[in-house]
């Protein structure tokens, strides 16, 4: 995991969530919402999670961002602009990440560098979820079926 | 010269930050869920991270919750947008600040 890619994707990813959270335009805060995600995703990448960064790119590239741009669009006779941040929002924001940042530096046991560990093969992923989780797996399956069933029945035209 | 976890740590609290930022200060309902699904994924990346950075486990425990999360998330994104859709066929508006019906 070299460090160099490591700060500049961080930097790329933080960059375009804040242009997410400020812009003005909603097409352009969508597009960096998208952004953010790949740099998300190739985070996952350097270290060492490549089937979950893989899934990270199709959800929300693939399903999320393309959702959000469908309803953008189908909702768009609000033209208005959204404004930007306000004051408490930013003061919030700041003031989490502080407490946040001061709690991690704290914290003597995070101070470590990786281990040097097998990769993890998608194989060995597959056996897991089908071995010792297989319950929550069935769970899952039962959220999403139930989650599209029910956002079909919101968007469903009423009759009259 | 690699990252340590604590850089991975303050990476991902400014990602959540970010986006609980963009969901207090947002007006329109859909950036408000963009949110809170980088809040989320600022979580994934903690999960992935502790994984990374701990002794190997049997089984992978954080990258299995992360598989789950994001699944959860995307269920989570399809019916959030699917709310936002049916309000404003209701209200002409995904403005949160004009859905004040309820409000005292």
């Amino acid at each position: 995991m070299s460090s160099i890619a490591f700060v500049l994707i961080a930097v790329l990813t933080l960059a375009a969530a804040l242009a997410a959270a400020t812009l003005q335009k909603l097409m352009h805060a969508t597009l960096s919402f998208a952004l953010t995600f790949v740099g998300v995703a190739a985070l996952f990448f350097l270290l060492g999670a490549e089937f979950v960064g893989l899934a990270l790119i199709f959800v929300y590239i693939g399903a999320v961002a393309v959702l959000v741009v469908f309803t953008i669009l189908l909702t768009r006779r609000d033209v208005e602009k959204d404004r930007g941040a306000n004051w408490g929002g930013t003061f919030l924001a700041v003031a989490m990440f502080g407490g946040l940042t001061w709690a991690i530096l704290k914290t003597q046991s995070v101070a470590i560098a990786a281990p040097h560990i097998r990769a993890l093969t998608v194989r060995r992923i597959g056996e897991t979820l089908m071995t010792s989780y297989v319950w929550p797996l069935q769970c899952i399956g039962l959220l999403l079926t139930a989650a599209l069933i029910g956002a079909l029945v919101l968007v469903m035209e009423e009759k009259r | 010269m690699t990252p340590t976890l604590q850089v991975v740590l303050i990476v991902s609290a400014a990602l959540f930050s970010t986006g609980l930022l963009a969901a207090l200060s947002r007006r329109h309902a859909i950036f408000i869920l963009i949110g809170i699904e980088m809040m989320l994924g600022a979580a994934n990346l903690n999960f992935i991270a502790f994984w990374r950075f701990s002794p190997q486990s049997q089984p992978p425990t954080g990258i299995m919750i992360a598989i789950f999360s994001i699944a959860i998330a995307a269920a989570e994104a399809a019916v959030g947008l699917a709310l936002v859709i049916a309000v404003y066929r209701h209200y002409r508006t995904t403005n949160v600040d004009r859905l004040n019906q309820l409000k005292g």
